[in-house]
């Protein structure tokens, strides 16, 4: 009983976790290049409408995730267009788009507020999930899951091993050295920009389509906004991230548990529930606040428009 | 290319222009470069040398003009198109990424693999070759400008230019560097690597350059050899007119201490930063000390702790007209009589969308600008023209927004308003980085006159010649240390420029090698 209920409580904190990854992972991508999109929360919403539509009118959820994620990709080149093009402030542009994607996802999911889909089967991974408690914890789970870690893995080794990697770094710290050795700081962020509204729409679709399978106004509830605190707070390094994802869900799952368990607690609710937001951002700034590393990992031009030379 | 001959320029420009909104900041231009050929290109500020550069390079578009490469007429639409030509340009500023390793900054640069361990290698070599000895395995913030430099020089010459622009190379580095840079360009140059070195420093021009094409406000004002010239006759084509030479006293009885630093220690939080160590420094009514030293040493740090924008932990460490202030902020420091001019003239000297009677405000407001917490605007106002007035500052009157003024009249504007608070110790830091010729010379010549009258004064600076144009007695910073003061009269630039490596008499030993070039 105990390690079984050790194994859920695990097995809940990681799929509570993995939206924020793959957002999270896709918002570091974007402000390594030195754009700010604060549209994260936005993004998910219309990306968790389009999969949950897509996904209830074709039965397949696999088509809900590339809904989710060309929705979101659509949702960042609104902000790119804004922000990049037009050189309007980032951080209005991003507030803007967070705003906008919030209403418009509960206009456009009306429809679908009262109907459910079909769990999503859980997948597998032959041999690994016969691991006691860390089995059926961790290798017995959503696709999305493994999804995340690959992305997690592939993002690190783009950042830090390949020379694409370093060029986006580099746009990110000095766009005017950068433009000026030749490089497109402009077309570097748009393609920045889109990837990381591709992992927001897919952070929305794995919220409508695997993590509560139905449509509910609000459902996202600041996901997106937790995303973004966690790069900063995690200095822009992507393991760190990781590691404030599933704190947080962790978190949530305890005091989920908590609250859900009758046990005699004193604490109000709404302490418990803001537990998560708390904890996460509190251990991330203890464990980053050292200035060198955040001046080596913080892309200088973050937030800043581009103007080049005329 | 078949039609080259020995006669070809490497690079013929004609009739360059280039229209900004306010100013026409190339009128005109023709210049010529042959193959093996050191050119110099010699203007103050703002007449158009950096411009024309970039148009060069390909950073911006000329509006007129056309430029020859080897013969051949060709547009330069951007940086890229001008690298595969064989043009390298080493920027004043300089477009390295500090977060970055020296070698990942030059493979940014380079087209081809990505094979960082190779390309560390190819490094090395050119290195050796040149003598621009870098570790390409560092931080780039980790290094000091001088080795910036060197970085930057590696990365053009790792793309085998045939043409090499320089801006203001030598404006960072210590005359022992000079030196090496010279040799290195030489070198180049007798290779076949055709140069364009923009300076407004003449003797340099004097010993390295083959020609020179003399800029001003935008225009061709001539072209020489420079060693058939005299300085004069350069700087003559270059201003327009004869240079007022500065008269320099001697000094005055010994003074009443003014600043005092006793043993000043200040660990430093930010990871890019120098830490202070054992400083001590006295400046007296009627003497100007000089602080010089390669940057990166400590200045922005010996800074802060002397305007009090960072409190020290040890009060009694820094004291003002006889009093501890080490735990005081700026503005109680000021109270005290001590007036400041910072090294960034937007953004600390002055606020860039306030008008100057505001930015007038801002610092003088103890001459009677206030009354019961309310702004007397008129007094503000009078205080903003006279300051415009007697410092001869060009701007469209008191109510422009100091930053539609140029650096160089700003900058005077800055000095003028702390010279007329009456201040009993002045504290200034690249007085005139950036400033013109003839407002350089202006402000230098404020600055004795005020030392005649009395207050004690300490110039952070880069520019050794300027340090000895106006000081009495010099120290030198280096690696957060400070060596012991000399009277100018008693030593040379050869002197100071060993000083600045951090060997001076009596230097402790010291962990690793200074910051210097």
């Amino acid at each position: 009983m105990g390690l079984d209920f050790l194994s859920s409580i695990l097995f809940a904190t990681v799929v509570a976790g993995t939206p924020l990854i793959i957002v999270a992972v896709g918002e570091l991508v974007t402000e390594k290049a030195g754009v700010l999109n604060l549209g994260a929360e936005g993004i998910m919403c219309v990306g968790a409408v389009a999969a949950f539509a897509v996904a209830y009118h074709t039965h397949s959820p696999i088509l809900g995730i590339l809904a989710g994620m060309v929705a979101g990709m659509a949702m960042s080149l609104l902000f790119g267009i804004s922000a990049l093009t037009l050189m309007a402030n980032q951080v209005a542009s991003g507030l803007a788009l967070s705003i906008f994607g919030v209403g418009f996802s509960a206009f456009v999911g009306k429809p679908y507020e009262s109907v459910a889909l079909a769990s999503v089967p859980l997948v597998p991974i032959p041999l690994l999930h016969k691991i006691p408690v860390l089995g059926p914890a961790l290798f017995n789970q959503q696709g999305l899951v493994y999804f995340s870690w690959v992305l997690l893995g592939a993002v690190a080794w783009f950042l830090y091993r390949t020379k694409a990697g370093l060029i986006l770094r580099a746009v990110g710290e000095s766009p005017v050295s950068a433009h000026s050795i030749g490089y497109g700081v402009v077309r570097i962020r748009y393609q920045a920009v889109l990837f990381g509204g591709a992992m927001a729409g897919i952070g929305g679709a794995f919220m409508s389509v695997f993590y509560t399978p139905m449509w509910v106004e609000g459902m996202v509830a600041g996901r997106g906004w937790i995303a973004l605190s966690l790069v900063v707070f995690a200095t822009w390094r992507p393991l760190r991230v990781m590691i404030g994802a599933y704190l947080f869900g962790g978190c949530m799952i305890m005091q989920m548990f908590v609250q859900g368990s009758g046990a005699k607690v004193t604490i109000p609710a709404q302490f418990l529930s803001a537990l998560p937001y708390v904890a996460t951002i509190l251990v991330l700034v203890l464990i980053s606040r050292n200035r060198g590393t955040i001046r080596l990992n913080s892309p200088a031009s973050l937030g800043q428009t581009f103007l080049p030379d005329a | 290319m078949t039609n080259q001959t020995p006669e070809t320029p490497r690079l013929a420009i004609k009739g360059i222009r280039k229209v900004y909104p306010s100013v026409v900041a190339n009128d005109g231009i023709d210049l010529t470069v042959m193959p093996g050929e050191i050119h110099a290109v010699l203007g103050e500020n703002g007449a158009g040398k950096s411009t024309l550069m970039k148009v060069i390079y390909g950073v911006i578009r000329p509006d007129e003009g056309e430029i020859l490469w080897e013969g051949q007429a060709v547009t330069v639409p951007n940086p890229a198109q001008a690298r595969a030509l064989g043009i390298g340009m080493v920027f004043q500023h300089f477009s390295l990424f500090e977060t970055l390793t020296v070698v990942q900054n030059v493979a940014l640069a380079l087209p081809g693999d990505f094979d960082l361990p190779a390309l560390a290698k190819r490094i090395e070599e050119v290195s050796e070759r040149y003598g621009l000895p870098v570790d390409p395995r560092r931080l780039v913030h980790a290094l000091s400008v001088g080795e910036r430099q060197r970085v930057e020089i590696i990365r053009c010459l790792l793309q085998n230019p045939r043409l090499l622009i320089l801006d203001e190379p030598t404006s960072v580095l210590t005359p022992q560097a000079v030196r090496k840079l010279f040799e290195t360009l030489r070198k180049l140059a007798s290779e076949g690597v055709s140069i364009l070195y923009i300076s407004h420093k003449l003797d340099e021009i004097q010993e390295l350059c083959h020609r020179a094409t003399v800029l001003r406000g935008g225009r061709v004002t001539g072209t020489c050899i420079p060693s058939q010239e005299t300085p004069k006759t350069m700087a003559r084509m270059m201003i327009g007119e004869d240079l007022p030479a500065c008269s320099h006293g001697e000094p005055g009885a010994e003074g009443e201490l003014r600043l005092e630093l006793i043993s000043l220690d200040h660990p430093t939080d930010d990871p890019f930063g120098t830490q202070l160590r054992n400083i001590c420094l006295q400046v007296r009514s009627g003497e100007i000390v000089g602080i010089a030293g390669v940057s990166g040493n400590g200045q922005q740090e010996l800074l802060r702790a002397i305007s009090g924008e960072e409190a020290v932990r040890d009060h009694h460490a820094v004291r003002v007209c006889g009093q501890d202030v080490g735990h005081l902020n700026p503005a109680r420091r000021r109270t005290l009589g001590m007036c400041f001019v910072p090294e960034e003239r937007l953004g600390r000297g002055a606020v860039p969308r306030l008008t100057l009677t505001e930015n007038a405000l801002l610092t003088a407001h103890r001459k009677g600008m206030l009354s019961g917490g309310l702004i007397r605007f008129k007094v503000a106002q009078r205080f903003a023209e006279d300051c415009i007035a007697r410092f001869d500052v060009k701007c469209g009157g008191a109510g422009s927004e100091a930053k539609s003024l140029s650096g160089g009249n700003l900058q005077k504007f800055i000095v003028g308003r702390e010279i007329m608070q009456d201040p009993k110790l002045l504290v200034l830091a690249q007085p005139t980085w950036g400033v013109d010729v003839g407002a350089a010379s202006f402000i230098r010549r404020s600055l004795l006159e005020l030392r005649s009258s009395g207050t004690a004064i300490l110039v952070i600076s880069e520019e050794l010649e300027e340090l000895f144009e106006i000081c009495d007695r010099m120290v030198v910073i280096a690696k957060g240390t400070l060596s012991p003061s000399t009277a100018t009269s008693e030593t040379d630039v050869e002197e100071i420029g060993m000083w600045m490596s951090g060997m001076w008499p009596g230097a402790a030993e010291q962990d690793g090698a200074p910051h210097v070039a």
